[in-house]
């Protein structure tokens, strides 16, 4: 910490605050102010140029005289600049650390120094009365990096439990170095220092979090599985679990199915090739993926979507979900029907989507399924006026046509007529609903 | 503040002074290492010197540039400098080049320029890899960038993560040394307000540093007369919500990034992307920037029509008319057609992407939620948008609001959503669960009894000075929202009968459709109005406290003259388009003008970014 600056900077610095307090009646700042609005002035004109709106930017790609050839250097050019590096920084530093041993600054002004960017010794503060008195000096001062800064010298000249203890019942302080700690990458002293504080829950997602590092998946798997025993809560313990389990999974799918995508003899990876390695991604993608490659395989096998769901006690709406959106994107339509159809005791099916027939309708459209087959999922929608919305929508005119007729409403349906073809089935349908008179129109 | 008669607002300070005192001094700074060198620019530093200095005005002082970045650097020069921010990471980087040239035994004079200000952290890196002496290192003191005519941004977005969730302390001396630099220039301010332990802390160490300067600013002719400080964990809800001002939903949708934004292919409507600056000097956008977006569509036809009509003038002139028309008026009407085709082509882009978001039903939640109804529809709302794995930041984004809203989740509901959310994006989210919680920003109700007693536990440990502070720290982190409480205690969902008149808006709520006065900007103004905090007990108690008033012998009404009627809103931890959307409104209302200063533009995605956890 207490290492020389450069004169240069106190001269600067001493000359910043100068420059900051300048009066308004100071010549210098009056006159930068009117140069500034002189320099406004103009730049309306020049804004109006077309040019304006591309402006040369910093962001790009190292900008410069990129073409210059590399130059061999010269051996004068490596004599001075030996000279330079090497003495210049040394024949100053003396004198700037001289001034600070030669006063014995107070805590307070220990700490008021620091803020202020200058250099002092920490070395004195020898006793433990002394540094916590500094410590607190710190925290009381607010500046962050003084903290840290006093944090630092007390890591090293302090026993850690010595430390830790101190720190426990100095909360501000304690927040500091653990984020020093994590910036600075010193996993072992902070695991430590969480454990000392039994902060076990933390401990666990500290270690977990080094899984983010590890680029080898094999590598990463056997990591996560040394996870599974730390201190996390019983509800996360489940996730980590889960986690591993996951990767485990896509191990094994990634392998399988690399392989028959090379081979070329599997129906599906020719026509759909794979666009991305299934390694790491999302337990629903990775079902997502199931559904889509894997759809009809048997319980027993890992890919299978069946398998998956089971595992990871997936509900079933997010099942559906998913099934629902992967086997819509292959059109597979008759699958699409059988997801949603559930047989009763009794043997009669029927028709149930625990997402609602409205999103049944939505991912359905997005996939640009054929009127029919919308059109039978568009006329389970309960509400009248969403399945009314959705039918004019996407062109169901018989499910329009039916739902005007259950509703009695003579009007709508009158008015519905000029929305189909001429002579088409659909308007032959209005025309006899019309001129039914069994039907007691409510209007 | 006014409140009779309605007087116009005072102009802004010209804050042009400030970037040319930040180019000065980094000029300055390069001319310490003399001769030939690179410049190796830190990315995030890129974009804030992009608006104070062009390429060409370092070229005097400067060979090659380069980007800091994760790969060694091509640079053959043998000067080299860096301009940084103090992290750790940096150093290493730094150090990394340092040591490899000493393994070739190649020598050079190396340089780090620290921007804003040198952390003692940076320095203890660099003396731990063995450059301590190979390097010199200079400060910066780049606090205030001046985004607009009356936004200044200290361009620090990690000051949120830092300071709310790690309880790092290490920006208060930045944000002092801002506010020492903006009263020394546009000051002294007579009233200083504010609300929260940063902004508490914020206003002791600036008055420290008042304190030892020598200069005390009397006689002085101020050109600003208040200032409010406010911690942006005062009100998190408004820094939730859907924007649906212009200038938010520009921000929310293609994310304005210091003052300028991209445009890509689907709004200009060709093969190209045009970097647009969005500020004051746009004359089309500043009109728009605070409108409801339901007004813009009016607006820009209007403005196409005049425009068709102005053009149309050429018909039936003759030659010299024609010259004239050329010679002064075309370029300007140009210059408004490309402008005008650009905000366009954005609002349909905005629409598209709104559209396919379920963007109506989405605010109706919102709505549902601030008004705190329908919790088990919003809820399920909520749960749909994470099965069907539609954004993850959005998807977080509302259960943050949820949970704020409602004082936390309750149990059954958090462990199901968390479930299905980590299901959903990835089981790593696990960390960002956590952080949100430490943070306070999504968390489990009935949490309370288990914090006692890890409390009790604590404080039998703690000693009689330290229990203060032991106390504040347990109660940040116990701290409930208590959102509905203050959103009834302070009228924030506004009564209206009949329809709510978008166009015409009777106050601050419209820039939330006028389902919701933005928190914060409600602070702002009844402490403004009551020139303190008198009145507000009720509100303050469940803000947590922290607030204070000063005036050092602060005018009385009228004669102070404009300064009095100019505030600078300070936001620690950033600060949406819709907060500053809705006070420029009040400033119209009350005839005062607002300054902005914030550590940065933030938005409910910025900030849930700053929750994730990153690669190291």
């Amino acid at each position: 910490m207490s290492r020389a600056r450069a004169d240069e900077e106190e001269y600067w610095h001493s000359s910043k605050f100068r420059a900051f307090t300048f009066d308004d009646e100071d010549d210098e700042l009056s006159q930068l102010k009117e140069s500034k609005r002189a320099v406004n002035s103009l730049r309306d004109i020049v804004d109006d140029d077309d040019d304006d709106l591309e402006k040369v930017s910093w962001s790009g790609e190292p900008v410069g005289r990129r073409n210059r050839l590399p130059s061999l250097p010269s051996l004068s050019d490596a004599f001075s600049d030996t000279g330079v590096k090497n003495y210049a920084p040394e024949l100053r530093r003396p004198r700037a650390e001289y001034k600070d041993y030669s006063n014995d600054w107070s805590p307070r002004d220990t700490v008021r120094r620091m803020q202020r960017g200058k250099v002092c010794s920490l070395e004195r503060f020898r006793s433990l009365q002394d540094k916590m008195v500094l410590l607190d000096e710190a925290v009381a001062g607010h500046d962050g990096n003084v903290i840290t800064a006093v944090l630092i010298f007390l890591k090293r000249t302090l026993r850690r439990e010595v430390l830790f203890r101190e720190l426990e019942v100095r909360q501000v302080a304690l927040c500091h170095l653990i984020h020093f700690l994590k910036e600075t990458g010193e996993q072992k002293l902070l695991l430590d220092l969480l454990r000392f504080l039994d902060r076990t829950e933390e401990v666990a997602l500290s270690q977990y979090r080094e899984h983010l590092n590890i680029q080898d998946v094999e590598k990463k798997r056997e990591f996560l599985k040394g996870c599974i025993g730390l201190p996390f809560s019983a509800e996360d313990i489940s996730h980590i679990q889960d986690h591993y389990t996951l990767l485990e999974r896509q191990i094994i799918i990634e392998t399988n199915d690399r392989h028959l995508a090379m081979a070329g003899q599997s129906e599906i990876f020719r026509k759909y090739p794979r666009k991305a390695s299934i390694l790491n991604m999302p337990l629903v993608t990775t079902l997502f993926y199931s559904c889509f490659y894997h759809y009809t395989e048997a319980e027993g096998t890992f890919s299978s979507p069946t398998n998956l769901k089971k595992t990871f006690k997936i509900p079933d709406k997010q099942y559906v979900l998913t099934a629902l959106a992967a086997r819509a994107k292959l059109r597979a339509w008759e699958d699409v029907d059988a997801l949603l159809t559930t047989k009763n005791w009794l043997g009669y099916t029927k028709k149930k989507a625990p997402i609602g027939f409205h999103r049944v309708v939505e991912i359905l459209q997005r996939n640009n399924a054929p009127v029919q087959v919308l059109q039978e999922y568009v006329r389970l929608v309960e509400d009248v006026e969403t399945r009314l919305n959705l039918a004019t929508k996407y062109k169901c005119h018989d499910v329009v046509i039916d739902t005007y007729r259950d509703l009695k409403d003579r009007i709508q349906l009158m008015a519905y007529k000029c929305k189909v073809e001429r002579g088409s089935a659909e308007e032959e349908k209005i025309n006899s609903l019309l001129s039914n008179m069994q039907i007691r129109w409510k209007n | 503040m006014a409140s009779t008669a309605r007087r116009d607002a005072p102009e802004p300070p010209d804050f042009g002074i400030l970037k040319r005192l930040a180019r000065d001094q980094l000029i300055y700074l390069l001319e310490q290492l003399p001769g030939r060198k690179d410049l190796f620019i830190e990315p995030d530093l890129m974009s804030p010197l992009d608006r104070i200095a062009n390429v060409s005005v370092l070229k005097h002082e400067v060979d090659k540039l380069y980007r800091v970045e994760n790969r060694p650097a091509p640079s053959t020069s043998d000067q080299l400098c860096f301009l940084v921010r103090p992290r750790v990471r940096t150093m290493r980087y730094i150090a990394d080049i340092v040591n490899a040239d000493k393994m070739s035994g190649r020598s050079r004079k190396y340089k780090i320029i620290f921007s804003p200000q040198k952390f003692y952290a940076c320095e203890m890196v660099l003396e731990e890899e063995g450059v301590f002496g190979d390097v010199t290192c200079d400060e910066w003191s780049f606090y205030l960038l001046p985004l607009d005519e009356d936004i200044i941004s200290m361009e620090l977005p990690e000051f949120f993560r830092d300071y709310f969730l790690e309880g790092d302390h290490r920006w208060i001396n930045s944000v002092a040394r801002a506010l020492q630099l903006l009263n020394s220039l546009y000051g002294p301010f007579s009233r200083v307000y504010g609300i929260g332990r940063c902004a508490k802390m914020s206003y002791e160490l600036w008055r420290d540093l008042e304190e030892e300067s020598e200069n005390d600013g009397q006689g002085r002719k101020p050109e600003i007369g208040n200032i409010f400080l406010m911690d942006r964990d005062m009100d998190y809800v408004t820094a939730l919500c859907s924007q649906v001002v212009y200038e938010g939903l520009v921000d929310d949708t293609f994310r304005i990034k210091c003052g300028s934004v991209d445009f890509g292919p689907e709004v200009t409507s060709s093969d190209k992307s045009i970097k647009v600056l969005l500020n004051a000097q746009d004359k089309i956008f500043s009109q728009i920037r605070n409108e409801h977006f339901s007004s813009v569509f009016g607006f820009l036809s209007q403005k196409s029509r005049n425009l068709q009509a102005q053009y149309d003038r050429r018909q039936g002139m003759d030659i010299k008319q024609m010259k004239n028309f050329v010679s002064q008026e075309l370029k300007g009407l140009k210059q408004e057609h490309r402008l005008l085709s650009l905000h366009i082509g954005a609002c349909e882009s905005i629409m598209k992407k709104k559209t396919k978001q379920d963007f109506q039903e989405m605010i109706k939640v919102e709505h549902a939620l601030l008004e705190g109804f329908d919790i088990r529809e919003s809820t399920s709302f909520i749960e749909e948008h994470i099965d069907r794995q539609v954004s993850p930041i959005e998807s977080l984004r509302l259960m943050c609001l949820l949970s704020i809203t409602e004082n936390g989740l309750i149990p059954k509901d958090y462990r199901s959503l968390k479930t299905q959310y980590l299901q959903s994006y990835g089981p790593e989210h696990l960390l960002t669960f956590h952080n949100l919680k430490r943070i306070g920003l999504l968390t489990e109700q009935a949490a309370g009894e288990t914090l006692t007693a890890v409390e009790s536990r604590v404080s039998k440990l703690v000693t009689d000075r330290a229990a203060g502070k032991i106390t504040d720290a347990f109660n940040s982190l116990a701290k409930k929202s208590n959102f509905r409480a203050i959103s009834k205690k302070l009228s924030l969902i506004p009564r209206v009968d009949g329809e709510y008149n978008l166009k015409m808006p009777p106050d601050m709520a419209y820039v939330f459709s006028g389902a919701y006065t933005p928190l914060s900007c409600k602070i702002v103004e009844q402490v403004l109005e009551r020139r303190g905090w008198q009145g507000l007990e009720e509100v303050v108690r469940l803000l947590n406290g922290n607030e204070f008033a000063m005036a050092d012998g602060a005018p009385e009404d009228g004669a102070g003259g404009d300064a009095q009627r100019v505030v600078v809103a300070v936001f620690l931890g950033g600060c949406t388009f819709s907060e500053i959307a809705a006070l420029r409104f009040l400033g119209k209302e009350r005839g005062c003008r607002f300054i902005f200063l914030t550590t940065a533009i933030t938005s409910s995605a910025r900030m849930m970014e700053a929750m994730a956890e990153a690669k190291a």
